[in-house]
């Protein structure tokens, strides 16, 4: 292995490593706050790509149809809940807010999706369309359980990945697509050929963890939702509404995912059921960190990425496999040198 | 609860109409192919190919079932248990992938059911023995499509080449496959390298192949996935000749790939360029006839090579049928032996892929008419000559 290859393969590990981070973000963040293993943060990113790539052929993307499905059926929960409680007042303002605004947002993807629309339009339309189908989630499938288990958590989480998938099929179609890079140059740097798309791929996730960072450290709805991590009972006590705190978590982590979709698809052509195997790997990375630390998940991330690069070169056909039992040392390690805290059910 | 209840035995009471319908004096023919999961873009176009069919063959009623196994090895087989035991069908087509074919053969062959496969191995119908003798399938081996490229690299002066295909059934067969007819052909296998369909990078492959400087790169890989290691090859510059397998001949392939896959050559059965073959190819009008009916129903340019496979499994029993029911009933064991003996006996059958001759051990029936070598030229499937 000479200098270029190592330095090429070194940018494809980091590239991915990247994107792999800002899946263990969302991961890390659903479950500190909600306790939820977010499984289906997947099937969001190939939404992401997906959706980016509909707007591309000049055609209002499948996402519409299921954005609109999702806040319906919110609407109909959230008036469902709003009687059960004898709440009446309070229904316009709860379907204004899981109902019209989706469909808002819907309507004005539809009218923009047309061939005329700039590239960074259409990335802003498509963060638009897939970050509300993550409070939208919450709302329908893990609200109502909110307070359960993390096992049974799990298994809602299992199941809205298998929904979610074949919707992905049944919106999507079987074939994958790609999206043209953001920039098509790449530059010398001492010898070594540096493509300005892995360089941008890395710079906006650099942004957006620098962003959380600031929005975790400075904000008070960051602050909030940092309240509730430590302690849910505590937060539910100063007046933090648990609900709140679910949604906006799951509008975040939908917002990274979506922005992982963008990022990848200019790499690789992604499938419905391409996501999985991304969060998968952003989970490796989220376990690194325990599932807590979101500095230490972004390391993981990137020791994924970058092992999977190396792995694909000299061993392509074990290469998930290397991937993969990475997670085992993982697991001894932080068993044998963490104090387990049993989780209050 | 009570809405439960009663939508509950709505779809009991229907399903046991549909059961009793089914049921009753016609043929049955049970199919389960891979219309979700990872072969799903194999297995749709091959579904709405069923939907194509006419429901009357022999002037006996036809009953198509179609279950979707979802690419599921475990679902294949339950499905064609279910087909047999409750739908008491008289053939079984299916499945779409290798694996589910393979599953499949003890069941049909416990059962005494002839089977038509949709998928590409040939060790689904090798060796004939007593299991195999109850099965049949459609596609083109992967060997006889090894030797079509093997003959193509040859022609173009290819010493040396390198290989990257699926890590799995697929890919594994084609490389045993491409070692058995390169090495015929004298061409050396420089690079062997794997990678997954979901893969986001396969950066470090390619490197290594690239590195390697073959004079020709074969990929083999399923649909839309093949264009990500040729597109790779591309970026990183490589000028050799790319060679991929009849697994990518679908629309959507030349739309991902786009310009990067000009020049690729691949074997494919006549099907796909039948407006190019010369008049006096008998496969251009069956073709012609399939791919018209196709693309009136879902639209220009739809037509893949999957669909005729499923085609093809229809042209065998329509003229397999005819023969049996001078031998029996449909629903009993003698009308499935019968029908057995007359796929079996299948003589030149024109379809669209190729013309089937069956044997007692020959149980695929392609020659060398079913393979020819197509081109991409901007963004088109064009017959190489």
């Amino acid at each position: 292995m000479d200098l270029p290859i190592f330095a090429l393969l070194t940018q494809d590990g980091v590239t991915n490593g990247a994107v792999y981070a800002l899946l263990a973000l969302a991961l890390v963040l659903v479950f500190t706050v909600t306790r939820v293993i977010f499984v289906p943060s997947g099937e969001l990113v190939a939404y992401g790509t997906l959706t980016l790539a509909g707007l591309q052929l000049g055609k209002p993307p499948a996402t519409i149809g299921l954005l609109v499905g999702m806040a319906v059926l919110a609407g109909v929960m959230e008036i469902v809940a709003c009687i059960g409680k004898r709440e009446m007042r309070q229904i316009p303002r709860q379907l204004a807010f899981w109902t019209g605004v989706p469909l808002a947002l819907a309507g004005i993807a539809a009218w923009l999706a047309t061939p005329e629309l700039p590239f960074w339009a259409q990335i802003l339309v498509t963060l638009a369309l897939v970050t509300p189908l993550g409070p939208l989630l919450y709302r329908v499938a893990y609200q109502p359980l909110a307070e359960a288990s993390v096992l049974v958590l799990l298994i809602v989480s299992v199941a809205v990945h298998f929904a979610l998938t074949g919707l992905g099929l049944w919106f999507f179609g079987a074939e994958g697509s790609r999206t043209p890079p953001f920039a098509a140059a790449s530059f010398d740097l001492s010898g070594v050929n540096v493509s300005l798309q892995s360089l941008l791929v890395v710079l906006t996730s650099l942004a957006l963890i620098v962003a959380f960072y600031f929005f975790f450290g400075r904000t008070l709805y960051g602050k909030a939702l940092r309240a509730t991590a430590l302690n849910r009972v505590g937060a539910r006590l100063v007046g933090i509404a648990p609900n709140l705190a679910g949604s906006l978590t799951f509008g975040l982590a939908a917002l990274l995912c979506a922005f992982a979709g963008v990022l990848i698809g200019p790499f690789t052509t992604v499938y419905y059921d391409s996501g999985f195997l991304v969060s998968l790997k952003g989970f490796v990375g989220a376990i690194i960190g325990g599932l807590v630390s979101y500095p230490l998940a972004a390391a993981g991330a990137l020791l994924v990425g970058l092992l999977e690069a190396f792995a694909s070169y000299w061993a392509s056909a074990f290469k998930e496999v290397i991937v993969f039992t990475l997670i085992i040392p993982v697991l001894l390690w932080r068993s044998l040198t963490t104090h387990h805290h049993e989780e209050e059910e | 609860m009570q809405h439960r209840s009663l939508s509950t035995t709505l779809i009991a009471a229907v399903a046991t109409f549909g059961f009793a319908l089914s049921a009753h004096g016609q043929i049955n023919v049970g199919v389960t192919l891979s219309a979700t999961g990872p072969a799903a873009s194999l297995g749709i176009p091959e579904k709405n190919t069923f939907e194509l069919l006419p429901t009357t063959i022999g002037g006996q009623k036809v009953n198509w079932i179609v279950l979707d196994d979802g690419s599921d090895t475990t679902k294949a087989v339950t499905n064609t248990k279910k087909l047999i035991s409750e739908d008491k069908v008289d053939v079984v087509v299916g499945s779409t992938i290798t694996p589910n074919s393979l599953a499949m053969i003890d069941v049909v062959a416990d059962a005494e059911t002839p089977m038509i496969s949709m998928a590409a191995s040939a060790r689904i119908v090798d060796p004939a023995n007593p299991k195999t003798k109850w099965v049949f399938k459609t596609p083109q081996s992967d060997s006889l499509m090894a030797d079509a490229i093997a003959v193509s690299m040859k022609a173009n002066g290819v010493k040396t080449m390198g290989y990257i295909g699926f890590a799995d059934g697929y890919g594994d067969g084609w490389l045993a496959e491409m070692r058995r007819s390169a090495q015929t052909a004298g061409i050396k296998i420089v690079g062997e390298e794997k990678y997954n369909r979901t893969d986001t990078s396969v950066t470090g492959q390619v490197l290594k192949l690239v590195a390697a400087n073959p004079d020709a790169i074969l990929i083999a890989a399923a649909g839309t996935p093949g264009a990500t290691p040729q597109k790779e090859l591309a970026a990183r510059g490589y000028k050799g000749k790319i060679y991929q397998t009849h697994g990518v001949a679908n629309p959507d392939f030349l739309r991902v790939v786009g310009k990067d896959g000009n020049g690729t050559i691949l074997p494919i059965g006549p099907m796909l360029v039948f407006e190019q073959l010369p008049d006096s190819n008998p496969l251009k009008k069956s073709s012609a006839d399939y791919i018209g009916k196709y693309e009136a129903k879902f639209g220009k340019d739809s037509r893949s090579t999957f669909g005729g496979h499923a085609w093809d499994s229809y042209l065998l029993l329509s003229a397999a049928i005819p023969e049996a029911l001078k031998k029996a009933k449909p629903g009993t064991k003698e009308f499935r032996v019968a029908l057995r003996d007359a796929l079996e006996n299948t003589k030149e059958l024109v379809a669209t892929h190729g013309v089937y001759t069956m044997s007692p051990t020959e149980h695929n029936g392609l020659d060398n008419r079913a393979r020819t070598m197509i081109k991409i030229e901007n963004g088109k499937w064009v017959l190489a000559k």
